[in-house]
């Protein structure tokens, strides 16, 4: 493995004066998967939201040799990094076929959107067959399919996914996610990845940080964090 | 938090009552100075002056809508209107005394704007700001139009006779307006402060700052709303009524939307949620476009709203706030 | 029959103009969520521009098409100088602004052009269309230029990826910056549009109403009842609300004694309470006005 792709020194983050985030330190590797675990309320969607310029944050964020902290939600987003929201955030009254060409609205080369296009229908068949529908008529599941692959059609270098497995079944679960593992070899595509399934998650990453009431508490490879027995009592349940 | 809030009236206590009596030495200096300024100026600057007073009075009605209930109305010249055609009617073919016409033109106001505000006190912001702002633009053609000729006048207007000083005071009648005007100021302008302290108006700003905290602590928001908003017609009403006597005249071209963005500009520019700031609005609406239009024709609307937009930027609480920033600083300074 | 045929055509004329406007209140409404209250004098300046250009011996439609891009170019800069330092400002400032660029707009126009009224050409002249005399070649011409405009617009959002990405901003604003989306920059061509599209209703109505800066402040709030109608988030909506109200103005001022002549802005001040209080989602929009 080479050099981290994103590196993050004492991130504060706050809403308002209210601050949720306390110094958090941690790194995506190139090509790597970090999960954040931590219960309801730890701070994990407002670690991706800060990342994203989403809310107000301190510290120091590199990616890719790129200081981005500070900067707009939009040019974090045309630097490479996808963010797929808590809550989905499709546009739900455009179409299908819409809402994955805004996710390749930073990029010109159409001959490779279209590409692009076709191969994420060929990953979730559901869509390909909806692609004329209303984002809001869609199923809770196929709209996180929907947002997954809105966020794939930049061509990210980085995805924040925010529960990723959101309203799926266990079936599909697993089936984004080799999406995701497939996606991660073949394009050396790092990723950043909250979770609430944390035995999936452990699963799918290689490095995991926990996360309580805004501050790290705990980093590690995966493997690790996955034999703690703290973690394995509060989060895996058993 | 609860802590906190019950704390606030007992620290700030003797500093509100030091507050109170500096207030009331303030109004008692300006007051005597208002009372012997019409005895000192030319009968030109004695009318200026009475009409702003009249502004100041409209303001004033605009602000405890906006500033202190949270409301826009872009619709105020409207019951300015209503308020100076009723006073013109009812001098001119009712041959009512001027000075029974203020509570008159104040109830018809109140009434016209609670009627109004049925409908339209549904409406929160910028919608409110819409119908309002159609009902100051609909206003002009309304009172040209002929079912309601045989009282108003048509395009016309209505001529009303100017009213001489009572009781064989030695006054003339700019200055016996003056005095009368600043009377009905004085009156008006102590009732909203008292309006304002009590418990009413406590509701009244509870809904400003937060309508769902204010519902949920058992106020009936719609009631106050539309209570505010009749206050509110009332005030700017009897100013119509006073403006009407103090011109002698009143005609359908007069009571435009512009009417409604001078009374909006002195709202802003003595700063919004400020009883005495109107005054200044008041003054300065009268006499900036004065000054402007002497430069050239048309320029008054500019400066009023490059100055708006300066007011945005740098001083959002408007003069009220200039003088409060000034006040503090040499506080701090003497201290 | 005749005349009813003829007031309703007259009726879709005016309702182009009016489509307008209210197309141009619906664009800056889905960007910055608020009534541009100096839209019309927006227009009305657009007006006198093209006024100013045919006076120094432009062509008709030069000048047009000038003026056009003159006050796409100013509403892009109002935007960038004016709303954009006030993007998360309260209400207040914005109804300030936009009285103060009301009052400003309004009184530069009087300065520079005085406030006398001046006759503008129609480039359709005013004879009635085949002699008919059911409708004039100016009317035809207004209903046919808005159409157009309509056409080019709907292409525009429907098959150009910026309008794709104007349309995704209006829906969800975090969610386009989520994919990258200048936001911002998509709220200045908005207001860019809206001044456009509002100087072409400005030069196809100054031949009705003559030029002089008050001339838009009627069809501003017929603009709004427009608006209204139709739904301030749907600019389909705006545009048959903006025909329907024309012909309801028209038929109105023939048909129903004093109230649909003399009181055509009343008309206008009943439809936009009405419409606002009994069903504030318009025909067309979905809910936004929130009711106490
Ligand atoms: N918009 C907001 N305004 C104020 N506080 C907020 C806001 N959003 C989140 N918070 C607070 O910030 C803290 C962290 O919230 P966050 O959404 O990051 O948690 P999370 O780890 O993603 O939880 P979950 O697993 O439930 O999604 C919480 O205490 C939450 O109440
Ligand atoms: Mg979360």
């Amino acid at each position: 493995m080479t050099g981290p792709l994103l590196t993050v020194r004492g991130l504060n983050a706050f809403y308002g004066e209210t601050q949720v985030l306390h110094g958090l330190d941690f790194e995506v590797a190139a090509g790597g998967i970090t999960a954040l675990l931590g219960a309801n309320g730890a701070g994990k969607t407002s670690t991706l939201r800060a990342l994203s310029g989403m809310i107000r944050a301190t510290g120091e964020i590199v990616f890719n040799g790129l200081s981005i902290g500070g900067r707009a939600t939009e040019e974090v987003a045309r630097l490479g990094i996808a963010h797929v929201p808590e809550g989905r955030g499709t546009f739900s009254r455009m179409t299908v076929d819409e809402n994955l060409q805004l996710g390749a609205m930073t990029r010109g080369d159409r001959a490779g959107i279209a590409a692009d296009m076709e191969r994420l229908y060929g990953f979730f068949p559901k869509l390909d067959q909806r692609r004329r529908q209303q984002a809001g008529t869609l199923s809770g599941g196929e709209q996180q399919m929907l947002a997954i692959a809105r966020a794939l059609m930049l061509r990210p270098r980085l995805m924040l996914l925010d529960e990723p497995s959101f309203g799926l079944a266990p079936m599909i679960v697993a089936e984004v996610f080799d999406i995701l593992r497939k996606l991660n070899a073949s394009d050396g595509m790092s990723m950043l990845l909250v979770e609430q399934n944390a035995t999936a998650a452990l699963d799918f990453a290689d490095q995991a940080y926990l996360i309580e009431t805004g501050n790290l508490v705990m980093g590690g490879t995966a493997a690790d964090i996955g034999r703690d027995e703290n973690v394995r009592r509060a989060y895996l349940g058993y | 938090m609860q802590q906190n809030v019950k704390d606030v009236p007992a620290v700030a206590m003797p500093d509100a009552t030091a507050m109170k009596r500096r207030r009331i030495i303030l109004s008692a200096v300006a007051i005597t100075v208002a009372i012997i300024l019409p005895f000192v100026v030319k009968n030109f600057l004695i009318f200026q002056l009475t009409l702003a007073m009249v502004y100041a009075i409209a303001i004033l009605g605009l602000n405890l809508l906006t500033g202190f209930n949270g409301q826009f109305s872009l619709g105020h010249s409207a019951f300015f209107a209503i308020g100076a055609y009723t006073a013109a009617i009812l001098m001119d073919q009712g041959e009512v005394a001027y000075y029974w016409t203020l509570p008159a033109a104040g109830a018809a106001c109140m009434i016209s704007g609670f009627l109004f505000g049925l409908p339209a006190l549904r409406l929160e912001g910028i919608y409110l700001a819409l119908a309002t702002f159609s009902l100051a633009v609909a206003m002009p053609q309304l009172l040209k139009s002929s079912p309601l000729e045989p009282w108003t006048g048509g395009v016309q207007g209505i001529t009303i006779l100017k009213p001489d000083a009572p009781f064989g005071l030695p006054l003339n009648s700019d200055q016996w307006l003056y005095i009368f005007t600043l009377a009905v100021l004085i009156v008006l302008f102590a009732a909203a402060a008292n309006l304002i302290d009590s418990r009413t108006g406590r509701a009244i700003v509870a809904i400003r700052d937060n309508s769902t905290a204010a519902r949920s602590m058992g106020i009936n928001v719609s009631l106050y709303k539309s209570l505010t908003f009749g206050v509110s017609a009332f005030y700017t009403g009897v100013a119509g009524a006073l403006g009407a006597i103090v011109i002698q005249f009143v005609a359908p071209d007069s009571f435009t939307f512009v009417l409604s963005i001078g009374l909006f500009v002195g709202l802003v520019i003595g700063g919004v949620g400020s009883i005495a700031g109107t005054l200044f609005g008041g003054l300065f609406v009268l006499f900036v476009p004065n000054i402007a239009e002497a430069i050239s024709k048309g320029l008054a609307g500019a400066v009023y709203g490059v100055i708006l937009i300066l007011v945005i930027y740098v001083m959002p609480s408007g003069a009220a706030g200039l003088v409060r920033l000034i006040g503090s600083k040499i506080a701090r300074r003497t201290s | 029959m005749d005349l009813f045929l003829h007031q309703v055509l007259a009726g879709l004329a005016t309702g182009g103009i009016y489509a307008c406007m209210a197309l141009a209140i619906v664009m800056i409404y889905q960007a910055i969520d608020s009534l541009n209250f100096a839209q019309g004098e927006m227009a009305m300046f657009s007006t006198f521009i093209a006024w100013q250009f045919m006076q120094w011996g432009m062509p008709y439609w030069v000048a047009f098409f000038a003026t056009i891009a003159v006050s796409f170019a100013a509403g892009v800069a109002i935007e960038r100088v004016v709303f954009k330092p006030l993007r998360h400002a309260s209400l207040l400032s914005h109804i300030v602004v936009f009285i103060a660029l009301f009052a400003i707009i309004n009184s530069v126009a009087g300065f520079i052009w005085d406030f006398t009224i001046k006759s503008f050409p129609s480039p359709f002249g005013t004879q009635s269309l085949f002699g008919s005399g059911l409708i004039s070649m100016h009317d035809t011409g207004m209903i046919v230029v808005t159409l157009i405009l309509l056409v080019l617009l709907f292409a525009f959002f429907r098959y150009t990826r910026i309008g794709l990405a104007m349309r995704a901003t209006a829906e969800n604003p975090e969610s386009a910056r989520l994919v990258g989306i200048r936001v911002g920059w998509m709220v200045a061509l908005g207001w860019g549009m809206a001044a456009a599209i509002g100087a072409v209703a400005g030069m196809l109505i100054a031949p009705v109403v003559f030029l002089e800066p008050n001339m838009m402040l009627s069809i501003l709030l017929y603009g709004f009842a427009a608006a209204v109608v139709g739904g301030l988030n749907s600019p389909l909506g705006a545009v048959i609300g903006g025909f329907s109200v024309g012909v309801i103005e028209n038929l109105a001022g023939t048909f129903i004694p004093y109230v649909g002549r003399e009181l055509k802005l009343t008309i206008a001040l009943t439809l936009i309470v009405a419409v606002l209080t009994l069903k504030p989602s318009g025909l067309f929009g979905k809910v936004v006005v929130s009711r106490v």
